[in-house]
Protein backbone atom coordinates (compact mmCIF):
# COMPACT_ATOMS: atom_id res chain seq x y z
CA UNK A 1 0.00 0.00 0.00
CA UNK A 2 2.80 2.30 0.71
CA UNK A 3 4.68 1.49 -2.09
CA UNK A 4 1.63 2.27 -4.24
CA UNK A 5 0.97 5.89 -2.98
CA UNK A 6 5.46 6.11 -3.63
CA UNK A 7 3.97 5.40 -7.24
CA UNK A 8 1.70 8.23 -6.96
CA UNK A 9 4.16 10.31 -5.71
CA UNK A 10 6.31 9.46 -8.42
CA UNK A 11 3.81 10.30 -10.71
CA UNK A 12 3.45 13.76 -9.08
CA UNK A 13 7.14 14.52 -9.32
CA UNK A 14 6.95 13.44 -13.03
CA UNK A 15 3.82 15.52 -14.14
CA UNK A 16 5.95 18.48 -12.22
CA UNK A 17 9.00 17.71 -14.22
CA UNK A 18 6.89 17.22 -18.01
CA UNK A 19 4.98 20.31 -17.06
CA UNK A 20 8.68 22.20 -16.30
CA UNK A 21 9.85 20.60 -19.99
CA UNK A 22 7.19 21.92 -22.25
CA UNK A 23 7.48 25.59 -20.08
CA UNK A 24 11.14 25.46 -21.31
CA UNK A 25 10.17 23.92 -24.90
CA UNK A 26 9.32 27.29 -26.26
CA UNK A 27 12.86 28.12 -25.90
CA UNK A 28 12.31 31.31 -23.88
CA UNK A 29 9.53 31.04 -21.37
CA UNK A 30 9.97 34.82 -20.56
CA UNK A 31 8.33 35.79 -23.77
CA UNK A 32 5.44 33.76 -22.67
CA UNK A 33 5.13 35.92 -19.23
CA UNK A 34 5.37 39.37 -20.30
CA UNK A 35 2.70 41.28 -21.17
CA UNK A 36 2.08 42.48 -25.05
CA UNK A 37 4.14 45.41 -25.89
CA UNK A 38 6.74 45.05 -23.56
CA UNK A 39 10.16 46.90 -24.32
CA UNK A 40 13.20 44.48 -24.08
CA UNK A 41 14.33 45.98 -20.80
CA UNK A 42 10.83 45.01 -19.60
CA UNK A 43 11.89 41.11 -20.93
CA UNK A 44 15.70 41.25 -19.68
CA UNK A 45 14.36 42.47 -15.81
CA UNK A 46 11.66 40.22 -15.54
CA UNK A 47 13.68 37.56 -16.90
CA UNK A 48 16.40 38.71 -14.34
CA UNK A 49 13.50 39.28 -11.86
CA UNK A 50 12.38 35.33 -12.23
CA UNK A 51 15.59 34.05 -12.74
CA UNK A 52 15.32 32.58 -16.17
CA UNK A 53 18.95 33.44 -17.08
CA UNK A 54 20.22 31.17 -14.34
CA UNK A 55 21.28 27.56 -15.31
CA UNK A 56 18.22 25.34 -16.13
CA UNK A 57 18.72 22.64 -13.14
CA UNK A 58 19.22 25.50 -10.47
CA UNK A 59 15.45 26.68 -12.33
CA UNK A 60 14.22 22.94 -11.77
CA UNK A 61 14.92 22.73 -8.16
CA UNK A 62 13.75 25.86 -7.67
CA UNK A 63 10.29 25.72 -9.45
CA UNK A 64 10.27 21.86 -7.14
CA UNK A 65 10.68 24.33 -4.17
CA UNK A 66 8.08 27.01 -5.05
CA UNK A 67 5.74 24.02 -5.47
CA UNK A 68 6.41 22.21 -2.16
CA UNK A 69 5.45 25.24 -0.77
CA UNK A 70 2.20 25.69 -2.63
CA UNK A 71 3.24 28.48 -4.27
CA UNK A 72 2.57 28.81 -8.25
CA UNK A 73 3.11 32.06 -8.78
CA UNK A 74 1.10 35.59 -9.63
CA UNK A 75 -1.25 36.32 -12.33
CA UNK A 76 0.54 38.70 -14.59
CA UNK A 77 -2.97 39.77 -15.58
CA UNK A 78 -5.32 39.89 -12.60
CA UNK A 79 -1.90 40.34 -9.95
CA UNK A 80 -3.74 37.75 -7.25
CA UNK A 81 -2.07 34.53 -6.53
CA UNK A 82 -3.13 32.30 -9.57
CA UNK A 83 -3.73 29.70 -6.97
CA UNK A 84 -6.75 31.98 -5.52
CA UNK A 85 -8.13 32.02 -9.18
CA UNK A 86 -8.07 28.70 -9.80
CA UNK A 87 -9.75 27.65 -6.33
CA UNK A 88 -12.75 30.68 -6.54
CA UNK A 89 -13.89 28.44 -9.69
CA UNK A 90 -13.20 24.45 -8.35
CA UNK A 91 -16.50 24.61 -6.93
CA UNK A 92 -18.13 25.54 -9.79
CA UNK A 93 -16.61 22.40 -11.87
CA UNK A 94 -17.67 20.28 -8.52
CA UNK A 95 -21.10 20.86 -8.94
CA UNK A 96 -20.92 20.00 -13.10
CA UNK A 97 -18.77 17.03 -12.00
CA UNK A 98 -21.34 15.96 -9.88
CA UNK A 99 -24.36 16.55 -12.15
CA UNK A 100 -23.00 14.62 -14.82
CA UNK A 101 -22.46 11.83 -12.10
CA UNK A 102 -25.83 11.57 -11.43
CA UNK A 103 -27.06 11.40 -14.88
CA UNK A 104 -24.25 8.76 -15.81
CA UNK A 105 -24.97 7.09 -12.81
CA UNK A 106 -28.81 7.38 -12.56
CA UNK A 107 -29.06 6.02 -16.37
CA UNK A 108 -25.80 3.67 -16.81
CA UNK A 109 -26.85 1.57 -13.95
CA UNK A 110 -30.04 0.51 -14.54
CA UNK A 111 -29.72 0.65 -18.29
CA UNK A 112 -26.27 -1.77 -17.32
CA UNK A 113 -28.96 -3.97 -15.54
CA UNK A 114 -31.64 -4.43 -17.93
CA UNK A 115 -28.88 -5.21 -20.58
CA UNK A 116 -27.41 -7.57 -18.86
CA UNK A 117 -30.32 -9.34 -17.06
CA UNK A 118 -33.15 -8.97 -19.82
CA UNK A 119 -30.99 -9.19 -22.65
CA UNK A 120 -32.67 -9.89 -25.47
CA UNK A 121 -36.23 -7.97 -24.43
CA UNK A 122 -38.01 -5.20 -25.47
CA UNK A 123 -35.94 -3.28 -22.46
CA UNK A 124 -32.29 -3.72 -23.77
CA UNK A 125 -33.57 -3.24 -27.68
CA UNK A 126 -34.24 0.02 -26.32
CA UNK A 127 -31.30 0.36 -24.40
CA UNK A 128 -28.41 -0.15 -27.06
CA UNK A 129 -28.74 2.60 -28.92
CA UNK A 130 -29.07 5.10 -26.06
CA UNK A 131 -25.43 3.53 -25.37
CA UNK A 132 -24.45 3.76 -28.57
CA UNK A 133 -25.22 7.21 -28.99
CA UNK A 134 -23.76 8.37 -25.59
CA UNK A 135 -20.78 6.79 -26.24
CA UNK A 136 -19.96 8.34 -29.74
CA UNK A 137 -21.14 11.36 -29.13
CA UNK A 138 -18.79 14.26 -28.96
CA UNK A 139 -19.69 16.38 -26.39
CA UNK A 140 -19.73 19.86 -27.85
CA UNK A 141 -21.77 18.46 -29.93
CA UNK A 142 -24.10 17.20 -28.31
CA UNK A 143 -24.12 19.87 -25.77
CA UNK A 144 -24.98 22.56 -29.01
CA UNK A 145 -27.59 20.30 -30.10
CA UNK A 146 -29.12 20.58 -26.11
CA UNK A 147 -28.88 24.11 -26.42
CA UNK A 148 -30.78 24.73 -30.07
CA UNK A 149 -33.63 21.86 -28.68
CA UNK A 150 -34.35 22.51 -24.91
CA UNK A 151 -32.57 26.44 -24.96
CA UNK A 152 -33.43 27.88 -28.93
CA UNK A 153 -36.53 26.32 -29.74
CA UNK A 154 -38.43 25.28 -26.65
CA UNK A 155 -37.17 27.48 -24.39
CA UNK A 156 -36.88 25.44 -21.29
CA UNK A 157 -34.03 25.78 -19.84
CA UNK A 158 -31.12 28.74 -20.14
CA UNK A 159 -28.31 28.17 -22.32
CA UNK A 160 -25.49 28.99 -20.26
CA UNK A 161 -23.79 30.56 -17.58
CA UNK A 162 -25.07 29.43 -14.08
CA UNK A 163 -27.22 31.90 -12.82
CA UNK A 164 -30.34 29.35 -11.61
CA UNK A 165 -30.38 25.85 -10.44
CA UNK A 166 -31.78 24.85 -13.70
CA UNK A 167 -28.48 26.19 -15.64
CA UNK A 168 -27.06 22.65 -14.77
CA UNK A 169 -29.26 20.06 -16.07
CA UNK A 170 -28.08 20.77 -20.04
CA UNK A 171 -24.01 21.01 -18.81
CA UNK A 172 -24.90 18.07 -17.00
CA UNK A 173 -26.35 15.55 -19.88
CA UNK A 174 -23.65 16.27 -22.11
CA UNK A 175 -21.23 15.74 -19.65
CA UNK A 176 -22.85 12.64 -18.16
CA UNK A 177 -23.43 11.22 -21.39
CA UNK A 178 -20.11 9.35 -21.82
CA UNK A 179 -19.53 8.11 -18.50
CA UNK A 180 -23.64 6.62 -18.83
CA UNK A 181 -22.07 4.30 -21.79
CA UNK A 182 -18.97 3.14 -19.86
CA UNK A 183 -21.16 2.32 -16.74
CA UNK A 184 -23.73 0.47 -18.65
CA UNK A 185 -21.35 -1.18 -20.16
CA UNK A 186 -19.19 -2.08 -17.30
CA UNK A 187 -22.31 -2.99 -15.10
CA UNK A 188 -23.44 -5.26 -17.83
CA UNK A 189 -20.16 -7.35 -18.14
CA UNK A 190 -19.90 -8.02 -14.44
CA UNK A 191 -23.63 -8.83 -14.54
CA UNK A 192 -22.71 -10.92 -17.23
CA UNK A 193 -20.05 -12.95 -15.51
CA UNK A 194 -22.19 -13.70 -12.41
CA UNK A 195 -25.05 -15.09 -14.12
CA UNK A 196 -22.87 -17.36 -15.26
CA UNK A 197 -22.03 -18.90 -11.91
CA UNK A 198 -23.21 -21.45 -10.25
CA UNK A 199 -24.55 -19.93 -7.09
CA UNK A 200 -26.94 -18.57 -9.39
CA UNK A 201 -28.09 -21.84 -11.17
CA UNK A 202 -28.41 -23.45 -7.38
CA UNK A 203 -30.52 -20.47 -6.82
CA UNK A 204 -32.50 -20.52 -10.08
CA UNK A 205 -32.76 -25.14 -9.29
CA UNK A 206 -34.03 -24.16 -5.55
CA UNK A 207 -37.33 -22.22 -6.97
CA UNK A 208 -36.04 -19.14 -5.35
CA UNK A 209 -37.70 -16.04 -7.98
CA UNK A 210 -35.76 -14.59 -10.14
CA UNK A 211 -36.18 -10.77 -9.78
CA UNK A 212 -35.01 -11.80 -5.09
CA UNK A 213 -31.96 -13.63 -7.22
CA UNK A 214 -31.07 -11.08 -9.45
CA UNK A 215 -31.59 -8.39 -6.59
CA UNK A 216 -30.25 -10.26 -3.43
CA UNK A 217 -27.25 -11.96 -4.96
CA UNK A 218 -26.34 -10.92 -8.75
CA UNK A 219 -26.39 -7.19 -8.14
CA UNK A 220 -24.66 -6.40 -4.68
CA UNK A 221 -22.30 -9.03 -5.77
CA UNK A 222 -21.70 -7.91 -9.85
CA UNK A 223 -21.57 -3.61 -7.80
CA UNK A 224 -18.07 -5.03 -6.33
CA UNK A 225 -15.83 -4.00 -9.66
CA UNK A 226 -18.54 -1.59 -10.76
CA UNK A 227 -17.48 0.86 -7.84
CA UNK A 228 -13.65 0.91 -8.59
CA UNK A 229 -14.84 2.26 -11.93
CA UNK A 230 -16.46 5.12 -10.58
CA UNK A 231 -13.05 6.76 -8.64
CA UNK A 232 -11.70 6.58 -12.35
CA UNK A 233 -14.92 7.86 -14.35
CA UNK A 234 -14.90 10.75 -11.91
CA UNK A 235 -11.91 11.74 -13.09
CA UNK A 236 -13.11 11.60 -16.42
CA UNK A 237 -15.40 13.69 -15.55
CA UNK A 238 -13.63 16.36 -14.47
CA UNK A 239 -11.47 16.53 -17.72
CA UNK A 240 -14.36 16.38 -19.69
CA UNK A 241 -15.56 19.77 -17.87
CA UNK A 242 -13.01 21.82 -20.02
CA UNK A 243 -15.53 21.10 -23.29
CA UNK A 244 -18.42 21.20 -21.63
CA UNK A 245 -17.76 24.43 -19.42
CA UNK A 246 -16.93 25.56 -23.17
CA UNK A 247 -20.06 25.06 -24.52
CA UNK A 248 -22.58 25.99 -21.88
CA UNK A 249 -20.25 28.98 -20.33
CA UNK A 250 -20.16 27.45 -17.26
CA UNK A 251 -17.75 29.76 -14.87
CA UNK A 252 -15.71 26.67 -14.06
CA UNK A 253 -11.85 25.81 -14.14
CA UNK A 254 -12.17 24.39 -17.52
CA UNK A 255 -13.38 27.78 -18.65
CA UNK A 256 -10.80 29.68 -16.91
CA UNK A 257 -8.44 27.65 -18.46
CA UNK A 258 -9.51 28.70 -21.77
CA UNK A 259 -10.03 32.07 -20.93
CA UNK A 260 -6.76 32.07 -19.24
CA UNK A 261 -4.95 30.35 -22.71
CA UNK A 262 -6.85 33.64 -24.87
CA UNK A 263 -5.25 36.47 -22.26
CA UNK A 264 -1.85 34.34 -21.94
CA UNK A 265 -1.82 34.20 -18.82
CA UNK A 266 0.91 31.40 -18.65
CA UNK A 267 0.90 31.05 -15.09
CA UNK A 268 -3.02 30.56 -14.42
CA UNK A 269 -2.45 27.99 -17.36
CA UNK A 270 -0.19 26.27 -15.38
CA UNK A 271 -1.62 26.14 -12.39
CA UNK A 272 -4.59 24.51 -13.54
CA UNK A 273 -2.89 21.76 -15.36
CA UNK A 274 -0.60 20.86 -12.20
CA UNK A 275 -4.45 20.96 -10.15
CA UNK A 276 -6.08 18.72 -12.43
CA UNK A 277 -3.10 16.45 -13.09
CA UNK A 278 -2.78 16.31 -9.48
CA UNK A 279 -6.82 15.50 -8.70
CA UNK A 280 -6.57 12.98 -11.50
CA UNK A 281 -3.67 11.23 -9.68
CA UNK A 282 -5.55 11.04 -6.16
CA UNK A 283 -8.66 9.56 -7.84
CA UNK A 284 -6.80 6.77 -9.59
CA UNK A 285 -5.37 5.94 -5.74
CA UNK A 286 -8.63 6.30 -4.67
CA UNK A 287 -9.40 3.53 -7.41
CA UNK A 288 -6.81 1.42 -6.27
CA UNK A 289 -7.68 1.47 -3.06
CA UNK A 290 -10.91 1.05 -3.28
CA UNK A 291 -10.32 -2.13 -5.95
CA UNK A 292 -8.07 -3.72 -3.21
CA UNK A 293 -10.63 -2.82 -0.17
CA UNK A 294 -14.00 -4.61 -2.35
CA UNK A 295 -11.91 -7.96 -3.32
CA UNK A 296 -9.01 -8.32 -0.79
CA UNK A 297 -7.42 -11.29 -3.14
CA UNK A 298 -6.12 -8.20 -5.28
CA UNK A 299 -2.84 -7.00 -3.51
CA UNK A 300 -1.45 -3.50 -4.32
CA UNK A 301 1.82 -4.43 -6.03
CA UNK A 302 1.90 -2.45 -9.34
CA UNK A 303 3.67 -4.30 -11.81
CA UNK A 304 6.89 -3.23 -12.45
CA UNK B 1 -22.88 -19.27 -32.01
CA UNK B 2 -22.43 -18.83 -27.77
CA UNK B 3 -22.92 -14.88 -26.97
CA UNK B 4 -20.05 -13.61 -25.57
CA UNK B 5 -19.67 -10.34 -22.94
CA UNK B 6 -18.95 -8.46 -25.80
CA UNK B 7 -22.42 -9.10 -27.68
CA UNK B 8 -24.00 -5.50 -26.95
CA UNK B 9 -22.95 -4.53 -30.70
CA UNK B 10 -24.67 -7.85 -32.13
CA UNK B 11 -27.91 -5.71 -32.22
CA UNK B 12 -26.93 -3.40 -34.83
CA UNK B 13 -24.79 -5.82 -37.29
CA UNK B 14 -24.02 -6.56 -39.88
CA UNK B 15 -20.89 -4.72 -39.40
CA UNK B 16 -19.76 -3.99 -43.11
CA UNK B 17 -22.27 -1.60 -43.04
CA UNK B 18 -20.27 0.47 -40.88
CA UNK B 19 -17.04 -0.32 -42.49
CA UNK B 20 -18.59 0.92 -45.48
CA UNK B 21 -19.60 4.14 -44.31
CA UNK B 22 -16.27 4.38 -42.75
CA UNK B 23 -14.63 3.73 -46.51
CA UNK B 24 -16.89 6.09 -48.31
CA UNK B 25 -15.50 8.76 -46.06
CA UNK B 26 -12.13 7.40 -46.50
CA UNK B 27 -12.40 7.90 -49.79
CA UNK B 28 -14.14 11.46 -50.14
CA UNK B 29 -11.45 12.27 -48.07
CA UNK B 30 -8.69 11.40 -49.89
CA UNK B 31 -10.15 12.79 -53.13
CA UNK B 32 -11.99 15.86 -51.67
CA UNK B 33 -11.27 17.49 -54.79
CA UNK B 34 -13.03 15.20 -56.76
CA UNK B 35 -15.80 15.26 -55.07
CA UNK B 36 -16.14 19.00 -55.30
CA UNK B 37 -14.52 21.00 -57.20
CA UNK B 38 -15.06 24.01 -54.97
CA UNK B 39 -12.48 26.15 -53.02
CA UNK B 40 -13.35 25.28 -49.41
CA UNK B 41 -11.95 29.01 -48.59
CA UNK B 42 -13.82 30.87 -51.16
CA UNK B 43 -16.06 33.31 -49.65
CA UNK B 44 -19.00 35.00 -50.89
CA UNK B 45 -20.49 37.77 -48.68
CA UNK B 46 -23.18 37.82 -50.49
CA UNK B 47 -24.53 34.42 -49.55
CA UNK B 48 -23.83 34.59 -45.93
CA UNK B 49 -25.49 31.74 -43.77
CA UNK B 50 -27.74 30.44 -46.12
CA UNK B 51 -29.51 27.19 -45.24
CA UNK B 52 -29.40 24.14 -47.28
CA UNK B 53 -30.40 23.81 -50.85
CA UNK B 54 -30.27 27.78 -51.32
CA UNK B 55 -29.07 28.26 -54.99
CA UNK B 56 -27.59 32.11 -56.08
CA UNK B 57 -28.71 30.59 -59.95
CA UNK B 58 -24.86 30.23 -60.79
CA UNK B 59 -24.16 28.02 -58.02
CA UNK B 60 -25.94 25.46 -55.64
CA UNK B 61 -25.29 25.37 -52.14
CA UNK B 62 -26.67 21.66 -51.06
CA UNK B 63 -25.93 22.42 -47.58
CA UNK B 64 -25.87 25.73 -47.44
CA UNK B 65 -23.00 28.15 -46.57
CA UNK B 66 -21.48 29.45 -43.51
CA UNK B 67 -20.99 32.92 -41.57
CA UNK B 68 -18.64 34.25 -44.48
CA UNK B 69 -20.52 32.66 -47.48
CA UNK B 70 -18.59 29.13 -48.03
CA UNK B 71 -19.71 26.62 -49.06
CA UNK B 72 -20.58 24.27 -45.93
CA UNK B 73 -20.32 20.79 -47.81
CA UNK B 74 -17.15 21.87 -49.57
CA UNK B 75 -15.73 22.55 -46.01
CA UNK B 76 -17.34 19.65 -44.35
CA UNK B 77 -15.13 17.81 -47.11
CA UNK B 78 -12.07 19.12 -46.30
CA UNK B 79 -12.74 18.72 -43.04
CA UNK B 80 -12.98 15.21 -43.46
CA UNK B 81 -9.54 15.53 -44.79
CA UNK B 82 -8.26 16.98 -41.51
CA UNK B 83 -9.64 14.48 -39.19
CA UNK B 84 -8.27 11.76 -40.76
CA UNK B 85 -4.83 13.07 -41.50
CA UNK B 86 -4.94 13.98 -37.76
CA UNK B 87 -5.97 10.72 -36.30
CA UNK B 88 -4.12 8.97 -38.76
CA UNK B 89 -0.62 10.43 -37.73
CA UNK B 90 -1.61 10.68 -34.49
CA UNK B 91 -2.14 6.57 -33.74
CA UNK B 92 0.42 5.99 -36.77
CA UNK B 93 3.29 8.02 -34.44
CA UNK B 94 1.49 6.73 -31.21
CA UNK B 95 1.11 2.99 -31.80
CA UNK B 96 4.72 2.60 -33.19
CA UNK B 97 6.72 4.54 -30.43
CA UNK B 98 4.27 2.72 -28.05
CA UNK B 99 4.52 -0.86 -29.36
CA UNK B 100 8.30 -0.29 -29.80
CA UNK B 101 9.32 0.78 -25.98
CA UNK B 102 6.81 -1.42 -24.81
CA UNK B 103 8.49 -4.91 -26.42
CA UNK B 104 11.91 -3.87 -25.08
CA UNK B 105 10.23 -3.46 -21.74
CA UNK B 106 8.69 -6.95 -22.00
CA UNK B 107 11.28 -8.52 -23.40
CA UNK B 108 15.00 -6.98 -22.27
CA UNK B 109 12.97 -7.00 -18.56
CA UNK B 110 15.34 -5.31 -15.74
CA UNK B 111 15.96 -1.53 -15.47
CA UNK B 112 14.15 -0.71 -18.98
CA UNK B 113 11.75 -2.30 -17.97
CA UNK B 114 11.26 -0.47 -15.10
CA UNK B 115 12.07 2.77 -16.41
CA UNK B 116 9.66 2.51 -19.45
CA UNK B 117 6.75 1.32 -17.44
CA UNK B 118 7.09 4.15 -15.19
CA UNK B 119 7.31 6.83 -17.48
CA UNK B 120 4.05 5.38 -19.23
CA UNK B 121 2.02 5.03 -15.60
CA UNK B 122 3.32 8.96 -14.90
CA UNK B 123 2.02 10.17 -18.72
CA UNK B 124 -1.10 8.12 -17.86
CA UNK B 125 -1.86 10.28 -14.85
CA UNK B 126 -2.05 13.80 -17.03
CA UNK B 127 -4.97 14.05 -18.09
CA UNK B 128 -4.58 14.58 -22.35
CA UNK B 129 -6.87 17.27 -22.18
CA UNK B 130 -4.94 19.42 -19.68
CA UNK B 131 -1.43 18.15 -21.74
CA UNK B 132 -2.91 19.61 -24.82
CA UNK B 133 -4.10 23.06 -23.56
CA UNK B 134 -0.48 23.47 -21.57
CA UNK B 135 1.36 22.59 -25.07
CA UNK B 136 -0.63 24.64 -26.91
CA UNK B 137 -0.11 27.56 -24.68
CA UNK B 138 3.90 27.23 -24.88
CA UNK B 139 4.16 26.29 -28.49
CA UNK B 140 0.77 28.27 -30.35
CA UNK B 141 -1.83 25.92 -32.10
CA UNK B 142 -1.11 24.13 -35.27
CA UNK B 143 -2.09 21.14 -37.13
CA UNK B 144 1.70 19.49 -36.35
CA UNK B 145 1.29 20.41 -32.76
CA UNK B 146 -2.12 19.06 -32.27
CA UNK B 147 -0.74 15.62 -33.94
CA UNK B 148 2.26 15.90 -31.70
CA UNK B 149 0.45 16.40 -28.43
CA UNK B 150 -1.88 13.44 -29.41
CA UNK B 151 0.54 11.44 -30.47
CA UNK B 152 2.92 12.26 -27.18
CA UNK B 153 -0.41 11.52 -24.75
CA UNK B 154 -1.78 8.28 -25.89
CA UNK B 155 1.60 6.39 -26.60
CA UNK B 156 1.36 4.71 -22.85
CA UNK B 157 -1.73 2.92 -23.64
CA UNK B 158 0.22 1.00 -27.21
CA UNK B 159 3.11 0.33 -24.82
CA UNK B 160 0.73 -1.42 -21.96
CA UNK B 161 -0.75 -3.49 -23.67
CA UNK B 162 2.57 -4.94 -26.24
CA UNK B 163 4.45 -4.94 -22.48
CA UNK B 164 1.37 -7.38 -20.82
CA UNK B 165 1.75 -9.19 -24.56
CA UNK B 166 5.28 -9.50 -24.66
CA UNK B 167 5.57 -10.94 -21.60
CA UNK B 168 3.66 -13.87 -22.08
CA UNK B 169 4.79 -14.51 -25.54
CA UNK B 170 8.54 -14.61 -24.58
CA UNK B 171 8.61 -17.01 -22.17
CA UNK B 172 7.50 -19.62 -24.75
CA UNK B 173 9.27 -22.14 -25.81
CA UNK B 174 9.96 -21.38 -29.32
CA UNK B 175 10.81 -17.71 -28.56
CA UNK B 176 13.68 -19.49 -26.41
CA UNK B 177 14.45 -22.01 -28.38
CA UNK B 178 15.41 -19.75 -31.77
CA UNK B 179 17.19 -17.24 -28.64
CA UNK B 180 19.06 -20.32 -28.16
CA UNK B 181 20.03 -21.43 -31.78
CA UNK B 182 21.65 -17.48 -32.01
CA UNK B 183 19.04 -15.34 -33.61
CA UNK B 184 19.33 -11.91 -33.06
CA UNK B 185 17.34 -9.76 -30.19
CA UNK B 186 16.07 -7.65 -32.89
CA UNK B 187 14.55 -10.90 -35.34
CA UNK B 188 12.72 -12.30 -32.55
CA UNK B 189 11.33 -9.14 -31.78
CA UNK B 190 10.41 -7.83 -35.38
CA UNK B 191 9.97 -11.47 -37.04
CA UNK B 192 8.59 -13.59 -33.83
CA UNK B 193 7.28 -11.72 -31.08
CA UNK B 194 4.90 -8.49 -32.94
CA UNK B 195 3.83 -10.91 -35.08
CA UNK B 196 2.00 -12.84 -32.28
CA UNK B 197 0.66 -9.79 -30.39
CA UNK B 198 -0.45 -7.88 -33.24
CA UNK B 199 -3.75 -8.66 -32.91
CA UNK B 200 -4.95 -7.09 -29.43
CA UNK B 201 -2.69 -3.70 -30.76
CA UNK B 202 -4.89 -3.61 -33.69
CA UNK B 203 -8.33 -3.57 -31.61
CA UNK B 204 -6.42 -0.98 -29.73
CA UNK B 205 -5.31 1.49 -32.39
CA UNK B 206 -9.00 0.98 -34.08
CA UNK B 207 -10.65 2.15 -30.99
CA UNK B 208 -8.33 4.70 -30.50
CA UNK B 209 -8.50 6.12 -33.99
CA UNK B 210 -12.26 6.90 -33.32
CA UNK B 211 -11.30 8.52 -29.94
CA UNK B 212 -8.16 10.94 -32.00
CA UNK B 213 -11.33 11.90 -34.19
CA UNK B 214 -12.63 13.20 -31.02
CA UNK B 215 -9.77 14.82 -29.37
CA UNK B 216 -9.15 16.88 -32.76
CA UNK B 217 -12.71 17.84 -32.70
CA UNK B 218 -12.89 19.07 -29.58
CA UNK B 219 -9.38 20.96 -29.46
CA UNK B 220 -10.16 22.42 -32.70
CA UNK B 221 -13.15 23.12 -30.82
CA UNK B 222 -11.69 25.17 -27.90
CA UNK B 223 -8.99 26.66 -30.59
CA UNK B 224 -6.66 24.63 -29.77
CA UNK B 225 -6.45 22.39 -32.41
CA UNK B 226 -6.53 23.45 -36.21
CA UNK B 227 -6.71 27.07 -36.82
CA UNK B 228 -9.30 28.89 -39.03
CA UNK B 229 -9.60 29.26 -42.27
CA UNK B 230 -8.41 25.46 -42.46
CA UNK B 231 -11.55 23.40 -42.46
CA UNK B 232 -12.27 21.11 -39.41
CA UNK B 233 -15.54 19.69 -38.24
CA UNK B 234 -13.91 21.16 -35.01
CA UNK B 235 -13.41 24.82 -35.84
CA UNK B 236 -16.73 24.73 -38.15
CA UNK B 237 -18.53 23.63 -35.05
CA UNK B 238 -16.91 26.20 -32.79
CA UNK B 239 -17.65 29.30 -34.76
CA UNK B 240 -21.22 27.76 -36.11
CA UNK B 241 -22.00 28.22 -32.35
CA UNK B 242 -22.38 31.62 -31.94
CA UNK B 243 -25.17 31.17 -35.65
CA UNK B 244 -27.46 28.43 -33.34
CA UNK B 245 -30.12 31.11 -33.78
CA UNK B 246 -30.10 32.04 -36.98
CA UNK B 247 -28.36 28.88 -38.61
CA UNK B 248 -28.52 25.54 -37.31
CA UNK B 249 -27.23 23.98 -40.01
CA UNK B 250 -23.64 25.10 -39.52
CA UNK B 251 -23.38 23.33 -36.05
CA UNK B 252 -25.57 20.50 -36.65
CA UNK B 253 -24.24 18.78 -39.86
CA UNK B 254 -20.56 18.47 -39.38
CA UNK B 255 -21.45 17.41 -35.73
CA UNK B 256 -23.47 14.11 -37.43
CA UNK B 257 -20.03 13.17 -39.78
CA UNK B 258 -18.27 13.33 -36.77
CA UNK B 259 -20.93 11.28 -34.62
CA UNK B 260 -21.16 8.73 -37.63
CA UNK B 261 -17.59 8.03 -37.98
CA UNK B 262 -17.11 7.86 -34.07
CA UNK B 263 -19.90 5.17 -33.84
CA UNK B 264 -18.72 3.61 -37.66
CA UNK B 265 -15.05 3.07 -35.57
CA UNK B 266 -16.61 1.94 -32.18
CA UNK B 267 -18.71 -0.53 -33.98
CA UNK B 268 -15.71 -2.24 -35.65
CA UNK B 269 -13.21 -1.75 -33.09
CA UNK B 270 -15.72 -3.47 -30.46
CA UNK B 271 -16.59 -6.02 -34.02
CA UNK B 272 -12.66 -7.18 -34.13
CA UNK B 273 -12.10 -7.03 -30.42
CA UNK B 274 -14.64 -9.84 -30.25
CA UNK B 275 -12.87 -11.53 -33.41
CA UNK B 276 -9.39 -11.65 -31.42
CA UNK B 277 -9.77 -11.52 -27.76
CA UNK B 278 -13.22 -13.53 -27.11
CA UNK B 279 -12.02 -12.91 -23.15
CA UNK B 280 -12.18 -9.36 -22.61
CA UNK B 281 -14.67 -8.11 -20.76
CA UNK B 282 -17.07 -5.14 -22.93
CA UNK B 283 -15.25 -2.03 -21.69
Amino acid sequence: MLQRVGYSLVALIGVVSIVFGILHLSGDPVLLLVPEGATQQDIDNLRHALGFDRPLYVQYFEYLRNLSRVDLGVSIIQQIPVLEIVLSRVSFTLYLALGGFFVAAGIGFPVGVILGVFRGSLGAKIAVPLVLVGQSMPTFWSGIMLIIIFSVNLGWLPSSGAREFSSIILPSIALGALSMATFARITRACILEEISKDYVTAANAKGISFTRVVFHHIIPNASLPIITVVALEVANLLTGAVIVETVFAWPGVGLLAIEAIEARDFLLVQAIVLFGSLIYIILNLVADFLYAYVDPRVKLVATP
Amino acid sequence: MQAGPNDLWVFIRPVWVFVLVLLCIFLIAVFAPFVTSHDPNYQNLLARLKPPGYSTGSRFYLLGTDELGRDLLTRIVYGARISLLVAFLSVSISLTFGVLIGMVAGYFRGFLEVLIMRMADIFLSIPAILLAILTVAVLGPSLLNLVLVLAFTRWPRYTRVAYAQTLSVAGSLYIKSSAYSGTSNTRILMRHILPNILAPLIVLATLEFGLMILFEGGLSFLGLGVQPPMPSWGSILSVGRNYISSAWWIVTLPGICLFVVVLSINVLGDFLRDKFDPRSLGR
